[in-house]
């Protein structure tokens, strides 16, 4: 008889650690850093090592797609800050709203990258081809960090792509609202994450000159 | 406060702070661009790291609501950078011969 009542009991609390949530996905985070900080370093001894090289090579690079991506990237943190915000003020409608412009921002980012990347194959631009294997060991390394560097901070855009959608669908089933929010909270770290990345890598590859 | 309160305590930032980070960090990324052209020797890339980790220094602290969390995520982060940066120091007293 004790038993059921302690199961009874059991089921009525609701177990939720927000605090240990938020933990376990900063940690995570942390993660990410090392993954990206690797390729940081390379960047670094290689640019170090190849100065001139570089110099060069940035200069195929599109400054102002890449500005304008930067900018696009970081509007579209602010829309995620600010549909977390619009959830805790019981605005349900007004959180998906800014989701829904977070992942169509984030849509034109990869937009944006797809321009980007083909326009530099269409000059025969990409790691292994004869026009820039013909060019300066930094040239190459330079395009071979560009292609792995952005190319796996886009993978990370698109997750997060699919990540919001599924926030947003969980906001309109009322799963995520006012009172358990941790999932989007989540959701906004991981993208604020991804935004610090290009953060950084905006002026490492576009802007030296 | 009870235990249940603390679990689902509120740490909300208004609408508007977000609106003047976001603000800062356009400002910021136009001041990034406009002093790329600018040669400052050596200074140019340390320049534009210093921008970014004021960007970064933004987006942590209100968009990550790291200002409002408890102190311990504080703490983590901290550590995390500190680690990371001990690396690059080790790295380039090999690399630069510092």
């Amino acid at each position: 008889m004790s038993i059921i009542a302690h199961e009874h009991a059991a089921e009525s609390h609701v177990h939720r650690d927000d605090v240990g949530s938020r933990m376990g996905m900063w940690l995570f985070l942390f993660t990410e850093l090392i993954l990206f900080g690797g390729m940081f370093f390379l960047y670094a001894v290689y640019r170090f090592m190849h100065q001139e090289d570089f110099h060069v090579a940035a200069k195929e690079l599109n400054t102002i797609i890449g500005t304008f991506n930067t900018a696009l990237l970081l509007t579209s943190s602010l829309t995620m800050a600010l549909s977390i915000t619009a959830i805790q003020k019981r605005n349900r409608n007004l959180s998906i709203f800014f989701q829904v412009i977070t992942i169509i921002l984030a849509l034109g980012f990869m937009v944006n990258k797809y321009f980007e990347w083909t326009s530099k194959i269409h000059h025969g631009i990409f790691p292994g081809s004869e026009e820039l294997l013909a060019q300066n060991s930094g040239q190459i390394l330079f395009f071979g960090l560009y292609y792995v560097m952005t190319g796996l901070h886009g993978l990370h855009v698109l997750i997060g792509m699919v990540l919001i959608a599924v926030m947003t669908r969980l906001t309109k089933r009322g799963v995520i609202n006012a009172d358990s929010y941790v999932k989007l909270e989540a959701a906004g770290l991981y993208w604020h994450l991804v935004d610090i990345i290009w953060i950084f890598l905006f002026p490492l590859f576009y802007l030296i000159t | 406060m009870s235990k249940l309160e603390e679990h689902t305590e509120q740490h909300t930032h208004s609408y508007s702070i977000y609106i003047l980070v976001w603000l800062a960090l356009m400002i910021l990324t136009g001041v990034t661009v406009a002093v790329a052209g600018i040669n400052f020797g050596t200074f140019t890339i340390a320049t534009a790291l210093l921008i970014a980790s004021v960007k970064t220094y933004l987006v942590l602290s209100i968009f990550m609501h790291l200002r409002i969390e408890q102190r311990v995520f504080r703490v983590f982060v901290f550590v995390a950078f500190l680690f990371f940066l001990i690396s690059i120091v080790l790295l380039f007293s090999d690399y630069s011969f510092l």
